[in-house]
């Protein structure tokens, strides 16, 4: 076995090489930007054989990475933030026309105000665009969860493409040690790449996404829906091939200590290592509470989440974006989807927005609050689970009056 | 993401739905034909997309994407990058946008491509306005134009693209004309020539739009050139050459009144564009003689 150290944007590197992408065009932003500069790195020195475009802009990126993959290799691009919300356009296109190309998020919170830190509102925003999507816990899952999602997203039967999420930070700048996996393996595991039902090939012309009248656009999206549906099934086998040829188990959604636990937290992201930690701490104390983890948050993972917490009492999700003017966070709100008819009361948390760190005193509260609402404690929970008492009066400027 | 099985002489098929008296209809159908069938084409959204098709049909027999609208010079590069990451140097890659797809929405990327030098071919047919959403102006509108959103006449002058072409330094850059079928051809072979970006400018008059008689299309693209309303120009290898260069420029009133779009412009709006054209087309030869 190799072992590295690396961090969350050098593990998604390692995972481009190893997956031979030919093309990279990529647009710096922090917290992502170490992506950028290292995939130049390894093609200015002859370690990755690829063509790299320095491009102008992120929705440039997208373009170039869709367009070169149409042509029959694997593209990498990656970005962040504001990044991504400009290549949105592109994101919903590149889905559309069945590019299956595999980006790293480096989640980071969207502008106004200005944050360079961690939150989820960026993949959050581009959820339902017919993209699938993973979110990691630490450095290992970024170069584990990004080369199952070449296999997925390439699979015949489901041709869509792949988001990993990576907290901005968290994990991009985190240095862990890596088990880094022998590129004749990986090979064998993803395979070459092969362009299925869209390319650009003048031996075999064909003209994609031309306009599609009302008559055939809802069947276009039927069979993009019909792919998301399929890749539940593809994830379960690529996850357990993984295991058996690298080791190391995957799931779509992972149940920590949840079998007897009277609270249940779902989180998602870096913050469900904390909130394992916390699960713990606080069972050496008598108490039971468990972590259900999204791996898998496109397509949404409703049957496993609904099978494994439907004899709870308490539930609480914890979203890392705002939701605004939506009666919650999407985690949250899609967990009452999953749930729904059933006796549980879903408590919703909104935190660790721009940067804040979700620490174990946050995590901790959370689970107390759950434990009082299960001993039948009548109370409204901490919506806002970390918000400072004088949230109104800070730069007044802002200040909604 | 349908294949093409309909027969057509050249590479595009015959009767697409372009408005009768259409100037890009002609240029298209030159582009390809000097192109050749190892082409691979990005359409925006736009008149041209008239030819990617509807539904099931296209109009073309070379491959090619309709991609977004401020993206065909990205996705010409990602195309020709991802072609010669496979060893193929000889596919040619073709953008073809109108000039909203690339002076106004499409510039940052168009610039991105030319300052990266990448080997692609860009087309700009230029029909002066946003016809495809219904007239309405673009940034290549010309002073006095009436559109949809200038009603009482464009305010300000074109952009000059061939002129930010060249302040790329990209290797080729021209303008051309439907009137001059010959020269266009030619310039369209150059392009395909050219190790590097190349950019080619071609003036397309749109009845639609412009408002006159289908059947002058060729003569009112003509009158824009003799008139020194459209100036037939290359910028090769960092020289200018004025194409044609005309000893007189033909007064601009009798091109102006022949379209309904500049109705609104009285006696004296027409001399001060008689004024201002002649003043361009002093700077274009001094430019030239620059060389």
């Amino acid at each position: 076995m190799t072992y590295k150290m690396l961090d969350g944007n050098g593990a998604a590197v390692e995972a481009m090489k190893l997956a031979r992408v030919k093309v990279v065009s990529a647009y710096p932003i922090t917290p992502q930007s170490s992506i950028a500069e290292k995939l130049s790195e390894l093609v200015a020195k002859g370690e990755l054989d690829a063509e790299y475009i320095r491009v102008e802009s992120e929705h440039t990126a997208m373009s170039a990475a869709a367009a070169a993959q149409l042509t029959g290799v694997r593209a990498a691009t990656a970005t962040s933030s504001v990044g991504l919300a400009l290549m949105s356009e592109v994101v919903g296109l590149a889905a559309g026309c069945r590019v299956p190309i595999v980006m790293p998020v480096v989640n980071r919170a969207l502008v106004a105000p200005w944050s360079l830190w961690c939150d989820h509102s960026d993949a959050m925003s581009v959820r339902d665009s017919g993209w699938l999507q993973f979110y990691c816990q630490n450095v290992q899952d970024v170069l584990d969860l990004m080369i199952m999602a070449y296999k997925i997203a390439e699979h015949e039967k489901v041709l869509l493409p792949a988001m990993v999420c990576l907290d901005g930070f968290f994990l991009s700048h985190s240095m862990q040690k890596v088990e880094v996996y022998d590129q004749k393996l990986v090979d064998q595991f993803i395979g070459e790449y092969i362009p299925k039902n869209t390319y650009l090939n003048t031996e075999d012309p064909m003209f994609i996404c031309d306009l599609t009248p009302p008559e055939d656009f809802t069947e276009l999206k039927y069979q993009q829906k019909v792919a998301m549906d399929n890749a539940v099934d593809v994830i379960a086998e690529v996850q357990d091939e993984f295991y058996r040829i690298f080791g190391r188990k995957s799931s779509i959604i992972e149940e920590y200590m949840t079998e007897d636990a009277d609270a249940v937290l779902v989180a998602l992201g870096s913050m469900s290592g904390t909130a394992k930690h916390v699960a713990n701490e606080m069972r050496k104390r008598g108490l039971r509470v468990g972590v259900l983890k999204i791996v898998v948050y496109r397509p949404f993972p409703f049957k496993q989440i609904r099978e494994a917490l439907k004899a709870k009492k308490v539930v609480g999700v914890f979203d890392r974006s705002a939701g605004l003017g939506a009666q919650g966070g999407p985690v949250w709100t899609e967990v009452c989807a999953a749930l729904r008819g059933l006796d549980i009361d879903i408590r919703g948390y909104v935190g660790g927005l721009g940067g804040r760190d979700v620490p174990e005193t946050t995590i901790e509260k959370i689970f107390n609050e759950l434990l009082d609402i299960y001993k039948g404690k009548r109370i409204l929970h901490t919506n806002w689970i970390d918000v400072k008492d004088n949230a109104m009066e800070i730069r007044e400027v802002l200040k909604v009056v | 993401m349908y294949k093409i099985n309909a027969e057509s002489k050249g590479l595009v098929s015959h009767g697409v739905s372009a408005c009768a008296g259409c100037a890009l209809e002609l240029i298209f159908r030159n582009v390809l034909d000097v192109l050749g069938e190892d082409t691979i084409i990005v359409i925006p959204p736009g008149c041209s997309a008239l030819f990617s098709g509807y539904g099931k049909e296209t109009a073309v027999k070379i491959p090619g994407a309709q991609m977004t609208l401020e993206a065909t010079a990205a996705c010409c590069t990602g195309i020709k990058r991802g072609l010669l990451a496979q060893g193929n140097t000889h596919t040619t890659v073709l953008g073809f946008a109108g000039d909203g797809g690339t002076v106004d929405i499409g510039l940052q990327s168009l610039s991105g491509m030319m300052e990266r030098m990448e080997k692609v071919i860009y087309v700009c047919y230029d029909n002066e306005a946003y016809m495809n959403t219904g007239i309405q102006g673009s940034s290549s509108t010309p002073l006095g134009a009436s559109t949809t959103t200038t009603p009482a006449g464009k305010p300000t002058k074109r952009k000059d693209l061939v002129g930010i072409a060249a302040a790329h330094d990209i290797p080729y850059a021209a303008t051309a004309s439907v009137a001059y079928l010959t020269d266009l051809r030619k310039k369209v072979k150059k392009a395909k020539e050219t190790d590097g970006p190349s950019l080619l400018h071609i003036h397309a008059p749109c009845p639609t739009g412009w408002r006159y008689d289908p059947a002058k299309t060729i003569e009112i693209a003509r009158a824009a050139v003799e008139t020194g309303c459209w100036i037939l120009c290359e910028f090769e290898n960092g020289k200018w050459v004025i194409n044609k260069p005309l000893k007189e420029l033909k007064p601009v009133g009798a091109y102006l009144k022949a379209q309904g779009r500049f109705n609104n412009l009285k006696e004296h709006d027409i001399a001060q564009l008689q004024i201002q054209v002649r003043d361009h087309y002093a700077r274009f030869i001094e430019k030239a003689k620059l060389n």
